[in-house]
């Protein structure tokens, strides 16, 4: 991005413009997708399997994410829960909370949706290469971690130990319960949820509790955390106690998203416009940021 | 010495104009297909509306303003140009209150979106303040050089031809100095005047800043600029300098609301503060808006709106059920940091130029020129306690517009 001013001067003394608005403008509208299948998750939340019926949009990175559009009811920002490697499909993993994820929620295969994207910042999975990852997830704070988790298992000799850590209110509520023991195979998978059922023989609590023995060189892991803001908030400060650097502590954060492009003005925290400087933020960046209420 | 033949002599244009010079300007302008948009008085204020020609500007029409206050008076000298700025800024034009983004077409077995592609009107913009001027080359750089344009802003600011009109009057609530700017234009427009209101020689000394701004002036009647117009003019820019009515403190205003966010002067502030938005509104910079969807009544076709939005309204942070910034000092906070503070990360440099507006139009008179100093005490006191040196003024780097 430039400020400069001779971008500036360029921008608006370069030729009129196009009638068509270029791909890269603000209002650009959506491409279009479509549903290819839908996987329930749980109770209140699918995976969308997307594929795209023109072109294309660029590809995401794990931690970007997109806004999605339901026709004639709205557009909502959602992390990319799958990237396809190939020809597979977009995928999306969405929890029906508003009028627009309750339509997203609804649609079934073979119906057309907007996507505009790529936004935001990935993980950076690369500034974890020779040191451990670990990987903290709270509810759906699991779904934008997926793709990342899948970008570890597609690079294996870069990393040394993985692990997962998740959360959740309840079995229920779990996401990606099958894959989850897939992952197990081949790394070290942790799960943990505040309110167990009668079948419920796992752990129960706070997923910190979970950090125990999986940090064990701290100054050689990498931890990529999301969920809730308060236990972002309360894993990052027991990973800093164990001595994580706070810029290998990278978390997800989320505001009201409107535009994705850093022209609405919607998704600030202090100095941070989180749909360009964000969602993922080194919590060196983040962590006084956090702790302010009501920023 | 190769011999090198000379251009011809352009013919050197009549850059002193009168008021039928004035005239003519906004004449060409609308013959060359530019809705003319500047100052005229109505309701009893200077607002910007559509010009025909120069009987309609505001000529005698000065301002009588302050905190909350806001009061047109008479002005002996007949001057056109010397109301300090109006409730309206030119955003209302650039970037305007509700644009249609795209549409959408949904049929059994399709979904169509359509990019927006109704032209752009193509404005001049006669009488453009100093402190105006900076404001768009501050929503320049948020909606135009980002890594993802606003292509309805863009169209509408490349087509946009700009007259500005140097300021030899401000207003008691004006601080442009203080806020980095200046009675006198910096660049980015097409032509500048400066008044000088001269009993019976009421006159307007005009420069081109860009070439279609040559264009225009030459073709224009008048008479060649004589040094006694130009001394006059600049001797009241210079005076206007030392005149404003207000200013900021001078201290690092990017560190100071970095380091004051946990003030208590925060929720003093909010005792007083309606959070109804007007500072939002006539702020020449604030360019925060929401999008809206629009169906018609056959329910396959809808439009994507976007509206003004100001981060005042309780919904502006809504999240997961509720808003972020629950109570009018989280919103105060918000707009005051941001607009002086976190502008400088965002877009590289600060978000006030000095107009004053916002202190004018508050229906309960916060004055941030007022506000501002009591974070600076508490900065300086704690720094003072702890024994570290308070916020010293950087030379902020502020990117001029470059707009030419």
């Amino acid at each position: 991005m430039s400020h400069t001013p001779a971008a500036v001067r360029h921008a608006l003394t370069s030729a009129p413009p196009a009638d068509a608005v270029p791909e890269q403008a603000a209002d650009h509208p959506p491409a279009v997708y479509r549903v290819q299948y839908r996987n329930i998750e749980n109770d209140d939340t699918v995976t969308l399997a997307l594929d795209p019926d023109g072109s294309p949009l660029p590809p995401f990175a794990p931690g970007q994410f997109a806004m999605l559009y339901a026709f004639g009811v709205g557009e909502v920002p959602i992390s990319v829960s799958g990237i396809p490697y190939g020809a597979g499909p977009l995928r999306h993993t969405i929890r029906a909370v508003g009028p627009v994820s309750s339509a997203l929620h609804r649609l079934r295969p073979g119906d057309r949706l907007g996507v505009r994207g790529p936004f935001g910042t990935g993980w950076d999975l690369d500034g974890a290469a020779g040191g451990d990852v670990l990987v903290v997830a709270g509810g759906i704070g699991l779904a934008p971690l997926r793709p990342l988790v899948h970008a570890a298992f597609a690079a294996p000799r870069r990393f040394r130990r993985l692990s997962v850590l998740v959360g959740a209110r309840s079995p229920a509520d779990l996401l990606y319960r099958h894959e989850l023991d897939r992952w197990r195979e081949r790394a070290h998978v942790a799960v943990t949820v505040d309110r167990p059922d009668d079948g419920w023989t796992g752990n129960v609590g706070v997923v910190t509790a979970l950090l125990n023995p999986v940090v064990t060189d701290p100054s050689h892991t990498t931890a990529f955390v999301c969920g809730p803001e308060a236990m972002i908030r309360h894993t990052a400060r027991d990973l800093l106690a164990r001595g994580l650097p706070s810029r290998r502590i990278r978390v997800s954060l989320e505001r009201n998203m409107r535009c994705g492009t850093a022209t609405c003005g919607h998704c600030q925290l202090g100095p941070l416009l989180l749909c360009r400087e964000g969602p993922v933020v080194g919590y060196d960046r983040a962590a006084d940021l956090m702790n302010v209420r009501g920023l | 010495m190769e011999n090198v033949t000379p251009a011809a002599p352009t013919p050197d244009p009549a850059t002193v104009l009168d008021r039928t010079g004035l005239d003519a300007l906004i004449r060409e302008l609308a013959a060359r297909g530019y809705t003319v948009v500047g100052p005229t008085e109505r309701n009893g204020a200077v607002v910007l509306a559509e010009l025909a020609g120069a009987d309609e500007l505001p000529w005698g029409v000065g301002t009588d303003t302050d905190a909350g206050r806001y009061r047109t008076t008479a002005r002996a000298d007949g001057a056109a140009f010397a109301h300090s700025a109006g409730p309206q800024p030119w955003k209302r034009f650039l970037h305007p209150p509700r644009v249609r983004e795209w549409s959408a077409e949904r049929t059994d077995q399709e979904l169509v979106f359509r990019a927006e592609t109704s032209p752009a009107p193509s404005y001049a913009f006669l009488g453009v303040r100093p402190c105006d001027l900076r404001a768009i080359a501050v929503q320049d750089r948020v909606l135009a050089y980002g890594a993802r344009p606003d292509s309805a802003y863009t169209a509408r600011r490349r087509g946009a031809f700009i007259v500005a009109a140097e300021c030899t009057e401000p207003g008691a609530a004006c601080f442009c100095v203080s806020a980095g700017g200046g009675p006198a234009a910096g660049p980015g427009y097409d032509l500048v005047l400066t008044e000088v209101a001269e009993p019976g020689d009421h006159r307007f000394w005009a420069r081109a800043g860009s070439e279609r701004g040559a264009e225009v002036l030459a073709v224009l009647p008048g008479r060649h600029a004589d040094s006694r117009t130009v001394n006059a003019a600049r001797t009241a820019v210079d005076a206007a300098r030392d005149r404003m009515g207000r200013s900021l403190p001078d201290v690092d205003l990017h560190a100071l609301m970095a380091g004051s966010r946990g003030s208590a002067h925060w929720d003093d502030i909010a005792q007083r503060c309606l959070t109804c938005g007007n500072c939002t509104l006539v702020c020449p910079t604030c360019y925060c808006t929401t999008s809206e969807e629009v169906t018609d009544l056959t329910g396959d076709h809808a439009e994507r709106w976007r509206r003004w939005d100001s981060c005042f309204d309780l919904d502006f942070s809504y999240l997961h059920g509720g808003p972020v910034r629950s109570t009018g000092a989280d919103r105060y906070r918000q707009w005051l940091t941001h607009k002086l503070g976190t502008w400088h990360d965002q877009f590289g440099s600060s978000g006030c130029v000095g107009c004053g507006r916002c202190v004018v139009w508050c229906p309960v008179g916060i004055d941030l020129t007022k506000e501002i100093p009591v974070f600076a005490a508490e900065r300086a006191e704690s720094a003072a306690a702890t024994g570290t040196a308070p916020e010293p003024r950087t030379a902020a780097p502020e990117h001029d517009g470059g707009l030419a």
